[in-house]
């Protein structure tokens, strides 16, 4: 079955004064679909999604959201799209000044009228999803690495977004929780038809939730294709990547 | 809005330092111009700005309250034995509360609150950018620059004016503790004394200029934290490049001001 491609990225180019990070790259995210992006550390993963939701501007290429162009939109028209986005990051990056109710309903004060009774049952329900209820009247400051993790997840969520941004979803988190984080990605996707973009080192969350996937180096796009196509490839760079082996390239 | 980025560097030559110097002034005037362009622009973060407000208040109140107190004192011990010379020590009152009305205290309750305050702001700001906190408000489509920078510069641009005719009263307090500790002046002679000698000229033009000065103290501390780079370090060198930044633009404007208030009130000048 073919779908809508939601997300199209052409050529897209990003350098850093003379370092280039990324260079020419083109996909398409389709869908419903769980994206994955492997690649080395300083491989340009983050900058590729912030690239995306307009965070960073590309020095040159097209990024379309949904067929339309995102980049030189008006801030405005970049908020309406951004609504229908939610976005994980690496660290985290709780708002370390408000709780963590604050936090979750930071969003949804701002951008939709719900009633204060409204608000905390979403809060509830959310912080729920990944198992911090307990934590609601929490500083971040009072909270574990992998608590923030979580905390940011459920932040990211709250507002049931089209589109969804993880970076390292799972990273730092004890395997079991990193287990739950994965089946909660793939309930998201199922039960919000979410469309998603995991940038992730974790091969094991990515089993769980990979429709497909690509592997970022040096600015290119190494190889793409389902996990099983991956793991089984011949290309060093990838066997050293998923395998025991340690291969001299 | 796109802020001119300006590169720390370690071994910056005099080259760098002047380009750093024109891009700070261009950096500047954008962030000027968004703050007016957001400033009329819906929703108004009240709760913030009363957040804010109440925080800088709380923050400040104790040095100010210690500096104004010690300003009043000094100077009317300082300026006694000056009159006396010349046998003029009737006019103790008039020229303490002159001097500390038009310039003193404007100008040193400004220094202070940039000290305490533009430091505080940049810090603030800069470990949220450094933390990509504010990257996150504005991938939520909320508007960073509005809740965060927009507020603060409301609140400190409202506060400094009551901080400065809150500082004038303390020092008119010490200087009048200073005097009877050597002459026998009355209390109501003081109070009358004061009184007669300010006029509008005095006082308005004066307490004007703190708006613009507690303006620029919220600038200079949100433009550094906007703008800051390269993680913990960023966020030392936000802040003191922040005081530094609005104390110099404090110290010009005064300048400046002082120049028109002269040439708009001639007869007191
Ligand atoms: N704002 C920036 N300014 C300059 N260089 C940057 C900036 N952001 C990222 N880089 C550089 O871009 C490269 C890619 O960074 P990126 O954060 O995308 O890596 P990553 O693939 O996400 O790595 P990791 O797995 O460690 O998170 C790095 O070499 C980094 O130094
Ligand atoms: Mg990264």
């Amino acid at each position: 079955m073919m779908k809508n491609p939601i997300i199209e990225i052409k050529n897209l180019e990003k350098s850093f004064g003379d370092l280039c990070i990324l260079n020419k790259i083109s996909l398409n995210v389709f869908e419903g679909e769980n994206f994955i992006v492997f690649g080395q550390s300083g491989s340009g993963k983050s900058v590729l999604l912030k690239c995306i939701v307009g965070l960073l501007t590309p020095d040159s290429g097209e990024i379309k959201i949904n067929g339309k162009s995102v980049l030189n939109l008006s801030n405005d028209n970049l908020n309406n799209v951004r609504k229908s986005m939610g976005f994980l990051f690496q660290g985290a990056a709780l708002y370390d000044s408000m709780s963590v109710r604050d936090n979750l309903q930071f969003p949804l004060i701002r951008n939709y009228n719900f009633t204060n009774d409204e608000l905390t049952q979403k809060t509830i329900t959310t912080l729920a999803m990944v198992g911090l209820e307990s934590a609601i009247d929490k500083m971040p400051s009072e909270l574990s690495g992998g608590m923030k993790k979580r905390i940011g997840l459920a932040r990211a969520i709250i507002t049931e977004p089209k589109i969804m941004f993880y970076d390292e979803p799972t990273t730092g988190l004890d395997p079991i929780t990193s287990k739950e984080i994965s089946v909660l990605i793939l309930e998201l996707q199922r039960k919000l038809n979410m469309t998603a973009i995991v940038v992730t080192h974790d091969l094991l969350c990515a089993e769980i939730i990979a429709d497909r996937a690509i592997v970022l180096n040096k600015g290119d796009i190494v190889e793409e294709g389902t996990i099983e196509e991956l793991t089984a490839s011949d290309n060093k760079l990838l066997r050293n990547f998923f395998s025991h082996e340690i291969i001299n390239q | 809005m796109d802020i001119p980025k300006i590169k720390y560097l370690r071994n910056a030559s005099f080259q760098d330092k002047l380009k750093g110097f024109f891009l700070t002034i261009s950096g500047l005037t954008i962030f000027n111009l968004e703050f007016f362009k957001q400033l009329f622009t819906l929703p108004i973060e009240i709760e913030q700005i009363k957040k804010h407000m109440s925080e800088l208040g709380v923050k400040t109140f104790s040095i100010v309250s210690i500096m104004g107190f010690i300003l009043g004192f000094v100077l009317a011990l300082q300026s006694y034995p000056v009159l006396e010379r010349f046998g003029a020590t009737d006019f103790l009152p008039a020229t303490v509360s002159l001097s500390i009305i038009r310039e003193l205290a404007p100008i040193l309750t400004a220094l202070i609150f940039a000290g305490r305050v533009s430091s505080g702001i940049g810090a603030e700001i800069s470990s949220m950018r450094v933390t990509e906190q504010i990257d996150a408000m504005e991938v939520s489509a909320v508007n960073p620059f509005k809740y965060l920078v927009v507020s603060r510069v409301i609140a400190t641009t409202f506060i400094l004016p009551i901080l400065t005719i809150y500082v004038i009263m303390i020092s008119l307090v010490g200087a009048f503790i200073a005097v009877i500790m050597t002459d026998n002046m009355s209390l109501i002679y003081f109070i009358n004394a004061v009184v007669a000698s300010i006029s509008f000229g005095d006082f308005v033009p004066a307490i004007l200029k703190t708006y613009v000065f507690g303006y620029i103290v919220g600038i200079a501390g949100s433009y550094k934290g906007y703008t800051a780079d390269g993680g913990t370090e960023g966020v030392g060198r936000a802040s003191t490049t922040a005081v530094v930044l609005a104390s110099l633009l404090i110290l010009i404007v005064d300048m400046v001001m002082v120049k028109i208030t002269v040439w708009l009130w001639p007869s007191i000048g």
